[in-house]
């Protein structure tokens, strides 16, 4: 299953993790992933039939505790590190456009 | 005397016994960072004023003879990308560049309560993503051994400060080998604990699943004695073990004799460099005339260790990484910004360096509609087959022997310009990882004049038996003991 990853892809998958990619660091990328993914596909020599997905790896299942209230970060120190700020909110632009 | 050359145990007996102070020892040990690690630059921040307030308050401490650990007072540095409130906390990422935690990560509150000083903080690759330090986006950190040459990553900054002398320990995380890869390259003793012994709480997360906080030192009691007091049960880190931690330096020197040491067939393969093959071989019959029994054992999917690895990584970090995102720390670009999704491409691009776009990238690929099965479903797979493997070669043998890398460290620029390359000289160490076990790295020896590592892998939570089996090889052999002129 050798496949190339053509610039559309990766400024596909680039949007995906809202990364913002130039046409030749595309291009770039574009020759890097493609032998790197064929160096994957070596895993489908191995046979997983009938074997799990590994889910988890501490052995451990449904940990709870009590739901109780208790001290946090205080939204003055939060806000510290935030670039923008108005009135104790994170201030960004524009969420939902017009259309 | 040289102070910064002690062994924990050592400048313990000298604080303890008043003949040396922390305030003397800190300075002693900020001085000859500001004097060497101008040519190794293993640390990215030096916290002067914050250290020398923690070693007056240790003096205190050790005055009252109130409250002291075998840490109280001594000089440790820390991976940056552990979390220290009021100290930067970059990941050596232009992304994270100015960001200061208004928290401490669990490990830096547990080391801060045992009255251990932090020094500063050491240099990695970007968000861990590399096996050089060569993905910084400050500035290469240098093996002390010989400095043309890497100090393997991703704590690259850690083993160097390490080996150089610039800490009496050092904090490190290893997500797939990247504790015991660069101890290796640098002559420094590491674990990689299993995974969910440490907590994570303020780890600034690479692969959620695969990540383990472990100590840096010069000797294998040192290690056991830093992660004796890291280790633990965390409220704010559910994957943590509640089981107790174990008094891991009280038994440590109980023989060896009629253990059985297992050597796996599929890590004695050709590609490694002859000094190093030696030199583990020379290991294996240290540990033979110790009396241990020596069994080949099979691990037989070894080879996909490192597609397994590194698809998992990919996917897991490219959602990690999500959260920097311009808008509630760090670096934000929004100059012309029309909406917040503007932000995120702007300050990503900028903030992120080439190797980290990389795999986030290659982790939504292996994600996507149509390669999820292919990719991500079928590494998962893969590591249920892995862990099945160790289970296996554990029935039969009490530890495994294995190198930490095929070569010894490597020159700086050698392998960049070919991430696959790269990827590569992580060969041997990123099996442990999926699979949860744990694995310390220990020094054996030379190869032309640059220091060979080798690791013990353990069973789960049987970090006793690795500190155990080092110990009895620091016994009959000197190699950690071995310092670079600088």
């Amino acid at each position: 299953m050798t496949q190339t990853i053509d610039t559309k892809t990766v400024k596909h998958v680039a949007f995906l993790v809202r990364l913002g990619i130039s046409e030749e660091e595309a291009q770039t990328f574009s020759g890097q992933f493609s032998s790197i993914i064929d160096y994957f596909n070596m895993l489908n020599e191995v046979d997983t039939m009938n074997v799990p997905p590994a889910s988890d790896i501490a052995n451990a299942e449904n940990v709870l505790r009590e739901d109780e209230v208790k001290p946090s970060m205080s939204r003055e120190d939060f806000l510290k590190s935030a670039p923008n700020s108005e009135r104790g909110y994170v201030k960004v632009p524009t969420v939902l456009g017009d259309e | 005397m040289q102070l910064h050359t002690l062994t924990i145990q050592e400048a313990h007996q000298l604080l303890v016994t008043k003949q040396v102070s922390s305030v003397e020892l800190t300075q002693a040990m900020l001085d000859r960072i500001h004097n060497v690690d101008k040519k190794v630059k293993s640390y990215v921040t030096v916290t002067d004023d914050l250290a020398l307030e923690q070693a007056k308050k240790a003096d205190e401490r050790i005055a009252k003879g109130e409250n002291v650990t075998p840490l109280t007072g001594i000089p440790f540095s820390m991976k940056d990308s552990i979390s220290t409130r009021g100290v930067r906390t970059t990941c050596s990422s232009k992304i994270l560049e100015n960001y200061v935690p208004q928290y401490n990560a669990t490990v830096t509150d547990k080391l801060a309560d045992s009255g251990a000083v932090l020094v500063g903080k050491t240099n990695m690759d970007e968000f861990g993503m590399g096996s050089s330090c060569e993905n910084s986006a400050f500035f290469n950190t240098h093996n002390p051994w010989n400095l043309d040459h890497v100090p393997g990553g991703s704590s690259g900054g850690s083993a160097a400060a390490m080996s150089a002398s610039l800490a009496t320990f050092t904090i490190g995380e290893d997500t797939g080998g990247s504790v015991r890869m660069p101890a290796g390259f640098c002559n420094v003793t590491g674990i990689k604990p299993t995974y969910g012994r440490v907590s994570r709480y303020g780890l600034i997360a690479l692969v959620s699943s695969f990540d383990s906080i472990g100590p840096m030192t010069r000797d294998a009691y040192d290690c056991a004695t830093v992660l004796e007091h890291i280790a633990g049960h965390d409220p704010h880190d559910s994957t943590t073990y509640q089981s107790p931690v174990p008094n891991y330096t009280q038994h440590i020197n109980k023989p060896v004799k009629g253990m059985k040491l297992g050597i796996p067939k599929e890590y004695f393969v050709a590609g490694m460099e002859a000094g190093v093959e030696s030199a583990l071989q020379e290991a294996i019959r240290t540990y033979e005339k110790l009396g241990m029994e020596i069994h080949e054992v099979s691990l037989p999917h070894t080879k996909y260790g490192l597609p397994v690895y590194y698809l998992l990584l990919f996917a897991e970090a490219s959602a990690n990484l999500a959260r920097m995102d311009g808008t509630r720390f760090g670096l934000s670009v929004s100059e012309g910004a029309k909406d917040v999704i503007d932000i995120y491409l702007k300050t990503r691009h900028e903030g992120f360096g080439d190797e980290v776009k990389r795999r986030i990238m290659l982790g939504a690929y292996a994600l996507s509609a149509g390669y999820y099965d292919a990719y991500y479903l079928k590494a998962q797979k893969v590591r249920t087959l892995l862990r099945r493997d160790f289970e296996t070669a554990f029935s039969k043998v009490d530890i495994l022997l294995a190198p930490t890398c095929p070569t010894t460290a490597f020159k700086l620029g050698e392998k960049t310009s070919d991430p696959l390359e790269m990827y590569l000289s992580d060969i041997y160490v990123v099996a442990t990882n999926p699979a949860g076990v744990p694995a310390i790295a220990l020094p054996a020896g030379f190869s032309k004049d640059m220091p060979v590592g080798m690791q013990l892998i353990g069973k789960h939570l049987d970090e006793s038996t690795l500190f155990q089996v080092a110990y009895a090889y620091q016994q009959v052999t000197d190699w950690h003991k071995q310092q670079p002129l600088l």
